[in-house]
């Protein structure tokens, strides 16, 4: 499973890239993985308010839809409209496949995050 | 013939027609004089031409590309596949039942009031209840009707606080979406190693928030919930309700009831358990009934009888109301109470234990060759977990795509969900020794063929009209009508 | 014995044997002793075929059917023709006797013709997608509202007092148990009454639902609404109708509704006491995967043969249990291949004809009564197969003296419409002939 080392990981396998103020948000390789053929991605509209916890996008797979959940709050700045025309490029890249951009509110949430020494371990743990 | 691949769109040809009206008998208008031009369709509705002969052969075509129970041996796990007697279409299509509008005078529907009376009792004696509502279109319209009595019951008791509904991690995908849609959170337990409820995480749960409980007992490994006394006191003594998924009915009928296992509320699958056709999807009829206790909240109207007449009764104050709009799927009831009539009180019991008869018999032949996780007496269907030759290429999935290719429907896979690679298989008491040795020598032979030749099981099927499909590209990028 | 339960007693004796138990007891034995039944069912013993059939043939010879009374009755069931082949085509056991196809590869048949259904529906109702179909009209007004409430985020429904009474009743259950708001707008003369309309849209409207032709037969001003209605950001407009009138029509969907739904059982299906009938529901390309219950696609097999299979299923309770978008895990099946024989029998010109006899006839009966001096209009609207009446004498006693002729008079409005005393709702759909408008116009004019 391929890992990036500058992102922040949850338990729940997205990614975050904290960018000043703002963080793109997105699912790991081995949350795509298992998933299988991704064929929907239903995001959030700009200007929606999540609190920490609350699912923000649903991933649909043929047999399958997972809830995405966030781990911060914040309010979304930016949605990636590319996953709306293509799913697919979330199993074919899926760190480049960020799927909202939020503004955060509360940067010591990101304190609770994995680095990717961290989440690789997780993962070894979960096997 | 399985090669016919058109759809009836593309038989179309301007200046064709299937029908004919009689004249018309009064003045010809203009329609500008009935309706105001800017509500006129101004271009003509895009419907196909074509000619009865045509629209019959596509038909008939289109069927042979079908499979049903009256073609072969269907053992799909939780449907209740038995056989659709025909003397129950004839009744459905008797010109006193098919022809008569739902708003008639009472006077001149009494035979189909009388029909629903008797129906009610009957359903009634065979679940324990003491009042059935007949409005509910489909099994899980009966759990959401269910859901709302349950959720009335604690309104009118001013008990706001329970809104939690238990539910099995067995329970049929249809359980915790009707509570979600009736309001309800869920809360799921846990099964134990040998399939039925964990009385330990039941009671964990338990508390004064708790509406009720949904349980299928039979359960959906097809075992039966022995210590269902002491889960219905558990959650009665916490101030709950008890829910029957009728789903798996089709073992007890005769034998025990849930009203007398504890249940509050039942709803039965008539298409499962009292032989309505399916339909190929429906539609099919999930009465609901309820104890005394929770009469009042039936939605109306309830059909009644005085002296010498039945009626409609609407003066229900505390009803939950409509959940449908007249009084349900009343063509459905004439069958079922046919099916009733047919086989009476011997006939249903004995259908029940063959039924279970069937199933320990299809198990017994095939537990050399598949994975039983649980090994004791099902009831009316067991579940495999697959090949019992581990590590092989071979998943469920092929198993039953190859069943096809010998010209049988697969039982139900993948469910439940709590047993990995799961085959779940309902003979039914339809089916003789001669076809369930065939289906069990076949799943033998494919057992054999995973180890051999697994190749020819992973690409099944391979006779079918058509073969595998691409079900991601259908839902990546969906086309759900033809655009020619 | 009996003829649907093939084993023997020695087959018994044998899988039994197999088994590794005595008797078929055993197979019971953990049911534990306090909850068995203990003794037989209340309930008859079993019939021959040729008992059951005089049974249930004396029942239903109690009822008077359409062919032994003339229909006047509409109100939501309707009278409408239908051709023979749609029962010989649902009556072929390779259709009614399948499961929900599941299994596509031997389920094309099934999904083919729900396919074609899907196209159209869509078509007749001028919208991007319709689903495999729901229950009936009225289920189909409470899912839609869901729906409606989920898009918009928003918990308040409009609901028109000119919908019809049985599918507001239904909303008004599914809103109970679902936790939102229903308003009921009233109606002026027989329409929606749109300045009160106006008054209660805000931004906490999810939907406004109307019906056209609405309960009185009346075409509604579809386009005043739905100018209103798209003023409030998200606020979804609901229109439910009679897919017959769509024959001569304009579609909601040209009227700009978001979603459309109504019930279809004038599309072949019989009266049969009101079920089984067919729900159908159709929406815009955006919301396709806010819909609920079944839907097929089209796709490719493994040989790149054109095939069908149910698609967006992530939507639906198998997978998502307590987050579906709805429980409902049927369609209405055989209904909806009766709809679709309906459809294309009739084609392009025949539900044109349909409509376009409908209303003549039902304009006729209406002038004719009129005429009479006796009966007035209760409104003054244009409207498609029925109309209401009103006279000095109660609706019981007309229906009671038309029954006496053998004919099955209108709706009594006033259960449902108190302000409306003695008035009735007459049906005329284009089975009616002249001659018998005729003697119902004559037979009215003797009673007062």
């Amino acid at each position: 499973m391929k890992i990036l080392e500058d992102l922040l990981y949850t338990n729940d396998h997205e990614w975050l890239k904290v960018e000043e103020d703002k963080a793109y948000i997105g699912i790991t390789d081995y949350a795509q993985d298992a998933l299988g053929d991704i064929v929907y991605v239903e995001l959030p509209e700009v200007d929606d308010e999540f609190e920490m916890e609350e699912a923000f996008a649903v991933v649909e797979s043929v047999k399958a839809a997972a809830d995405i959940y966030i781990p911060v709050d914040g309010r979304v700045l930016e949605i990636n409209e590319d996953l709306e025309d293509d799913p697919s490029l979330v199993n074919e890249d899926p760190y480049e496949s960020w799927m909202i951009a939020v503004e955060l509110e509360d940067k010591s949430q990101l304190d609770e995050l994995m680095n990717s020494g961290e989440y690789e371990k997780f993962l070894e743990e979960e096997e | 013939m399985r090669e016919y691949n058109k759809l009836i769109f593309e038989l179309s040809k301007e200046g064709r027609t299937a029908y004919k009206l009689p004249k018309m008998d009064v003045e010809e208008v203009d329609l500008k004089e009935f309706v105001p031009e800017e509500y006129l369709r101004d271009e003509e509705l895009d419907f196909p031409e074509v000619s009865e002969v045509e629209v019959i052969r596509h038909y008939t075509n289109l069927s042979n590309k079908n499979y049903g129970v009256d073609t072969g041996f269907y053992p799909l796990g939780s449907c209740t596949m038995k056989y659709n007697p025909k003397i129950n279409e004839n009744m459905a299509r008797l010109d006193g039942f098919a022809n008569i509008h739902p708003y008639q005078p009472e006077e001149t529907v009494q035979g189909a009031l009388k029909l629903m009376h008797e129906l009610d009792e009957a359903l009634c004696e065979l679940t324990g209840m003491d009042k059935m509502t007949l409005q509910p279109a489909a099994g899980a319209h009966g759990e959401l009707t269910g859901l709302m009595l349950i959720k009335a019951y604690h309104e009118k008791r001013g008990d706001t606080k329970r809104t939690k509904i238990i539910v099995p991690d067995s329970a049929h995908g249809t359980n915790p979406a009707s509570a979600a849609m009736a309001g309800f959170d869920t809360l799921e337990v846990k099964s134990t190693e040998e399939g039925t409820v964990d009385i330990e995480s039941l009671k964990n749960v338990l508390s004064d928030e708790i509406a009720g409980l949904m349980l299928t007992n039979p359960n959906t490994l097809g075992l039966f919930e022995k210590d269902i006394k002491e889960i219905a006191d558990l959650v009665h003594s916490c101030g709950g309700l008890l829910y029957y998924d009728g789903a798996n009915a089709n073992a007890i009928m005769g034998i025990t009831r849930p009203g007398d296992m504890g249940f509050d509320v039942v709803h039965l699958n008539l298409h499962k358990t009292l032989s309505t056709p399916h339909g190929g999807g429906g539609p099919g009829s999930g009465p609901v009934g309820v104890k005394k206790s929770l009469i009042e909240y039936l939605p109306v109207p309830v059909v009644e009888k005085d002296e010498n007449r039945y009626f409609l009764n609407y003066d229900y104050p505390n009803t939950i109301g409509k959940v449908k709009d007249f009084y349900g799927h009343f063509g459905v009831l004439v069958k079922t109470y046919s099916y009733i009539l047919t086989m009476g009180k011997d006939g249903l019991k004995k259908a029940s234990e063959i039924a279970v008869l069937n199933s320990n018999y299809v198990m017994s032949l095939l537990r050399d060759d598949y994975y039983l996780p649980i090994d004791t007496i099902y009831k009316h269907e067991f579940v495999l977990g697959g090949l019992k030759e581990e590590n092989l290429e071979v998943k469920t999935l092929d198993i039953a795509k190859r069943l096809l290719d010998f010209g049988f429907h697969p039982p139900t896979v993948y469910f439940p969900l709590i047993i990995n690679e799961a085959l779940m298989i309902e003979p039914t008491e339809t089916e003789s020794k001669e076809t369930l040795d065939k289906f069990a020598n076949v799943l033998k032979q494919i057992a054999k063929e995973a180890i051999e030749n697994p190749e020819i099981v992973k690409e099944a099927p391979h006779n079918t009209p058509v073969r595998r499909i691409d079900e991601t590209k259908a839902a990546r990028k969906p086309v759900l009508k033809y655009e020619g | 014995m009996y003829p649907y339960i093939p084993n023997t007693s020695d087959d018994e004796k044998k899988m039994l044997e197999s088994i590794g138990v005595d008797s078929i007891e055993e197979l019971f034995s953990d049911i534990p002793k306090e909850v068995q039944l203990g003794r037989e069912l209340n309930l008859k013993e079993s019939m021959s075929e040729l008992e059951v059939e005089k049974y249930i043939t004396k029942l239903s010879s109690k009822n008077k059917s359409i062919n032994d009374l003339t229909c006047f009755l509409g109100a939501g069931a309707y009278d409408h023709y239908i051709p023979s082949i749609v029962d010989h085509i649902i009556s072929r056991s390779e259709f009614y006797t399948s499961y929900t196809p599941y299994q596509a590869e031997i389920s094309q048949g099934t999904l083919q013709y729900i396919f074609e259904y899907q196209t159209l529906i869509s078509r007749l109702t001028g919208m991007d997608v319709s689903n495999a179909s729901l229950y009936d009209g009225g289920s189909a007004i409470g899912e839609a509202s869901i729906m409606a409430v989920n898009i918009s985020r928003k918990e308040e429904i409009i609901v028109s007092k000119t919908v019809h009474p049985e599918s507001r009743k239904v909303l008004k259950t599914y809103a109970h148990t679902q936790g939102f708001k229903v308003i009921e707008i009233d109606e002026s003369d027989g329409v929606t009454n749109l300045e009160q309309l106006k008054e209660n849209i805000n931004k906490n409207t999810a939907a406004v639902i109307v019906q056209s032709p609405n309960f009185f037969g009346i075409i509604e001003d579809i386009k005043s609404i739905e100018e209103m209605v798209h003023k409030v950001k998200k606020t979804m407009f609901i229109v439910s109708t009679d897919p017959i009138s769509l024959g001569i029509l304009k579609s909601p969907g040209e009227l700009g509704a978001d979603i459309v739904v109504g019930e279809g059982q004038s599309l072949g299906i019989p009266l049969s006491y009101g079920g089984p009938y067919l729900g159908f529901i159709a929406t815009k390309k955006k919301h396709m995967r806010k819909l609920p219950g079944r839907i097929v696609g089209e796709s490719t097999d493994v040989d790149g043969k054109r095939a069908f299979v149910l698609t967006l299923q992530a939507r639906e309770q198998h997978i998502r249990r307590d987050k579906a978008t709805s429980n409902i895990c049927t369609n209405q099946g055989l209904n909806v291949l009766a709809s679709v024989v309906y459809m294309v029998t009739l084609g392009k010109k025949g539900l044109k004809e349909v409509a376009t006899q409908s209303i003549a006839k039902a304009h006729y009966a209406y002038d004719k009564m009129i005429a009479t001096g006796k009966y007035k209009p209760l409104f003054n609207k244009p409207f498609f197969k029925e109309f209401a009446i009103t006279s000095n004498m109660p609706g019981e006693k007309i229906n009671d003296e038309l029954l006496k002729e053998n004919v099955l008079g209108g709706f009594i409005l006033d259960e449902n419409y108190p302000q409306y005393e003695n008035g009735i709702l007459y049906c005329v759909t284009e089975k009616r002939s002249k001659e018998e408008i005729d003697k119902l116009v004559s037979v009215l004019e003797g009673i007062i």
